[in-house]
This record gives structure tokens, C-alpha cells and sequence, in this order.
């Protein structure tokens, strides 16, 4: 603790000697705020990462269904969130499609809309990254050899039974690169939830400078703890890339 | 090879497979009796791969009738599960699945498929590989392993979902003539065994050797057959003879 508050005084002290002022490291109130944005963001990352992954799996499934009808939608969902701003997206979920539907009434009893600024915030970019995964995905499952997939059929592996066991656990592997890539951008787009008022990072960030005035600190704060954040999730794929390789096999 | 032969398991009555307008199969009959070992020979292009993929359901017939071991291939119901346990296949190229072991390669199907207990499937894997002499590469990838290697995991693994009959695909051609014969003597001693074998292949001593019937097949067509002995020696068909001047 002496350590902590060390390194606040010293703060206090680049605050009134030179006027750079990084508030979050000695004022409580402010760095209270900042890590709760720091914590929104973690967790939306994390939501939009699972829920994301699971729109490309589903979506890299149905791509190769039997049914044309289905494909179609498939390929007119990839068509309509990669072709489109994210922010657009979002403002879309949030302004048009939130309006359309039924408000309810939470435990104060008050009327609030079905899902939340943070709940839109999920689905939207969940949906944006996911159309990317879908195509990722689908790059890494036409480089599965046929004959491997032929192997399991002829071994009596349904088409369902196949994907599971095979040609899903080798096009991962082959994706994981570029899977990587589009996470960290997801991560990043996540600052798009400042639009629509979730308390993620930049927000917390923009709160404590209107008040602190200090916009230049907290920016090189936010900056910093963005490279933090993304060398983390790097950090992560890179172990799961080297768990994940197969001996003697160069996917 | 001499040993009874039972009742006729694969029973093949004048099928054509076209692709658009090539005609790739013709007019094709041919019976495999249980316990016989029976090769198909003939130039590349002539049809045999895709013959035998038909008879697995790899690549549906357009016309005509195969009948395994009373399911009827041909038939837009087929249930192709039923049928592809009584059928294992080995291919050319192995494809064994590269990120699991060699013994987790040979569990797999019995395991997913059959949905066996996992202590049975492991027991019997382990009996698999060591029929194969493979009992000291259980943990290894297929990377790992040479071609010859690799296929003897692969036919460990057709074996593991208890085929009434079994269809080699070329399954020593990409192999070099030291890692071939490994592969040879695993399916000679199946043979001897008494297991339904129908081998298509480029080794005509092997199939001197190892086949009860051996067919001769060009431009999709079978041109003729009969016992090693008489089909080696005396061929009839003057392009029978010109082939088999070529390659022996």
C-alpha cells in the first residue's frame, strides 16, 4: 500500500509541478470511473468474442446447407454487416429496431425498452464480427481436403457428425490466424458503444476529462490501455495457435 | 488364394456412371462372393476408382443395380450409415485425420459413429494397430508417421467399424517399393483370413498373388476376367494382352 500511494503522490506532485495531469492515478473518484469503464469494455469484448465466434460457426454451417433458401440468407446477413459502418449498425439496433419493440416494465416499475443501450451494443457487434468469422471460417473449412472429409464419410460420419469431429477441428486451426485479426479489430470497435452512451472506455475516458480537463493524459491513457488490452487478447490466440498445433502437420 | 467362397456379398448388375456426357462406367457386371479377394487392374482413366467409390456410395450410379449384401445401393432411400458399415475403404492418399493419434484415428468412427463403449473401441484399437505392427507409433500424429505407416493406420481404422467387405483403392501407388510391401502384407494375411477384399490396383504380382478373380477394365468397360492363373496366361482379348505386355 505504501508503494500505491507513493506512486499517487508522485502524480499529484507531475500534476502541479509540470501540469500533466493523469487524474485516475491519485484521484479516487476518477479512477473509480475509469475502471469501471475499463471493466465495461473488458466484458463487452468478451461477450461480443463468444457470441461472435458462435454467429460464425452457425453461419459457416448453414453456408454449406443443402437448402439454397438458407445459403441465401446466409450470404445476404455476411452482405448486409461487412458492407455496412458498424456505427450505422449500431445506431440502427439502437434508434430503429429498439423502437419497434414492445417496451417493459422493470422491478421500479418503470417502462424501459426490452434491451438496453449495452444489451444493443452486444448484439450489434457481435453480428458485425460474426459476419466476418462466417467468411473466416468458411476460407479455413474449403481448405480442409475433400478427401479428408471423404475419409468420414465413408466411415458413416453424418454431414453434422463430420463438421464436428473433422473438418471443424482442422479449419479452425488453419483460421486461427485471421480469426485473431478480426477479434482484436472487434475489441477495438467496441469504443463505437460511446455513441449510444454505454460506460465503456472512451466513455469513462471523455467523462473524466470534460471534468479534469485533462484531455491529452487521458488520451494517451486510453491509448495505452487499448495496447494493453489487444497485446492480452494476442497474447491468448498465440497460446491457443501453439496448443492447438498438430505434430508433423503444417496447417 | 484358396479358401471357400460363401454367398455372393456384392452383386453388380450392369451399371453406367456418366459424368455429363462422359461415360465413365459401362455396362458394368461383376459378383465378390464372401471370402474372395478380387482385383481390379486396367489403365488409369479406365473406371476402376470410381467403381469402386460406387460401390460405397462415394459417387452415385446413374443406371443399373449394386446390391451389398442385400442393401440396394442405387436407391435414392439408401441408407448410407447401414451401408457404409458393412463397407470400409482405403484410399490412395490415406486421409487419415491429421490432428488426432493414430489410435484415436482408429477409434474415432466405432466411437462417434456406433457410439461403442470407449473402453471396448480402446481395447480393440490397441489389437488393431498391433495386427498392423503399429503397437509402437499408438501416440503418434499422422504426420509423423511414413506413408506406409500411414496406411496401415488407415486400414486399422476401416477395420474398426467391422466391415463385411473391404475396397483398396490404389492404396499402394503413392508409396515407395520399400513402405509398399508393408502395406501389401497387411492386406495378403487379411485376405488369408478369409475377409472380403476388392483391391483395385497397378501390382499385378500382388494380384497374381492375393486374387481368387481378377477384371480387366478399359474405357469403362470390363473387358474380361477370370482366375489369376488363366488371366495372366492366357488372356484372350487382344488388348488384355497388349496391356498386360506393357506392365509385366
Amino acid at each position: 500500500m505504501g508503494s500505491m500511494q507513493a506512486i499517487a503522490d508522485w502524480f499529484k506532485w507531475l500534476a502541479g509541478a509540470h501540469g500533466i495531469n493523469v487524474s485516475i492515478a491519485y484521484d479516487a473518484f476518477d479512477r473509480a470511473r475509469f475502471l469501471t469503464g475499463l471493466s465495461t469494455t473488458v466484458w463487452l469484448s468478451v461477450a461480443c468474442i463468444v457470441l461472435s465466434i458462435l454467429v460464425g460457426l452457425v453461419g459457416a454451417w448453414l453456408q454449406g446447407a443443402r437448402s439454397p433458401l438458407v445459403r441465401a440468407a446466409v450470404a445476404g446477413f455476411v452482405q448486409f454487416f461487412r458492407n455496412t459502418p458498424p456505427l450505422v449498425q449500431l445506431a440502427f439496433f439502437y434508434f430503429a429496431v429498439s423502437a419497434a419493440l414492445p417496451m417493459v416494465t422493470d422491478q421500479f416499475g418503470a417502462r424501459v425498452p426490452l434491451v438496453n443501450n449495452v444489451g444493443w451494443a452486444v448484439i450489434s457487434f457481435s453480428l458485425f464480427a460474426g459476419a466476418f468469422n462466417i467468411e473466416i471460417f468458411r476460407s479455413g473449412i474449403e481448405a480442409v481436403p475433400q478427401a479428408t472429409t471423404e475419409a468420414a464419410e465413408a466411415l458413416g460420419y453424418t454431414r453434422l457428425q463430420s463438421y464436428i469431429y473433422v473438418v471443424f477441428p482442422l479449419a479452425f486451426r488453419i483460421c486461427l490466424p485471421a480469426l485473431g485479426n478480426n477479434l482484436v479489430n472487434l475489441v477495438k470497435t467496441t469504443t463505437l458503444a460511446y455513441a449510444i452512451g454505454v460506460p465503456e472506455l472512451l466513455y469513462a475516458a471523455a467523462q473524466v476529462w470534460s471534468e479534469t480537463f485533462n484531455v491529452r493524459e487521458m488520451m494517451v491513457v486510453l491509448l495505452l490501455t487499448y495496447v494493453a488490452i489487444v497485446a492480452v487478447l494476442v497474447w491468448f490466440m498465440q497460446r491457443w495457435e501453439r496448443r492447438l498445433r498438430i505434430p508433423g502437420y503444417n496447417a | 488364394m484358396s479358401h471357400e467362397l460363401g454367398a455372393p456379398i456384392v452383386v453388380i448388375d450392369a451399371i453406367e456412371k456418366r459424368f455429363g456426357a462422359l461415360v465413365v462406367l459401362r455396362d458394368i457386371s461383376l459378383t465378390v462372393r464372401r471370402g474372395e479377394c478380387v482385383c481390379v487392374i486396367g489403365p488409369s482413366g479406365s473406371g476402376k476408382s470410381t467403381l469402386l467409390r460406387a460401390i460405397n456410395a462415394l459417387v452415385p450410379v446413374s443406371k443399373g443395380s449394386i446390391r451389398v449384401d442385400g442393401i440396394e445401393v442405387n436407391d435414392p432411400d439408401l441408407d448410407k450409415l447401414a451401408l457404409r458399415r458393412k463397407v470400409g475403404i482405403v484410399f490412395q492418399q490415406y486421409n487419415l485425420f491429421p490432428h488426432k493419434t493414430a489410435l484415436e484415428n482408429v477409434m474415432m468412427a466405432p466411437l462417434h459413429v456406433l457410439k461403442q463403449p470407449k473402453d471396448e473401441v480402446e481395447a480393440r484399437a490397441r489389437r488393431l494397430l498391433a495386427k498392423v505392427r503399429l503397437s509402437d507409433k499408438e501416440g503418434a500424429y499422422p504426420g509423423e508417421l511414413s506413408g506406409g505407416q500411414q496406411q496401415r493406420v488407415a486400414i486399422a481404422r476401416s477395420l474398426a467399424m467391422n466391415p463385411t467387405l473391404m475396397l483398396f483403392d490404389e492404396v499402394t501407388a503413392a508409396l515407395d517399393p520399400e513402405t509398399k510391401k508393408e502395406v501389401l502384407v497387411t492386406i495378403r494375411e487379411l485376405a488369408a483370413e478369409g475377409m472380403t477384399c476388392m483391391l483395385v490396383t497397378h501390382e499385378m504380382g500382388f494380384a497374381a498373388e492375393v486374387a481368387d478373380h481378377i477384371y480387366f477394365t478399359d474405357g469403362g468397360t470390363i473387358v474380361e476376367h477370370g482366375p489369376p492363373a488363366e488371366f495372366f496366361k492366357n488372356a484372350r482379348h487382344e488388348r488384355t494382352r497388349a496391356f498386360l505386355d506393357q506392365v509385366l
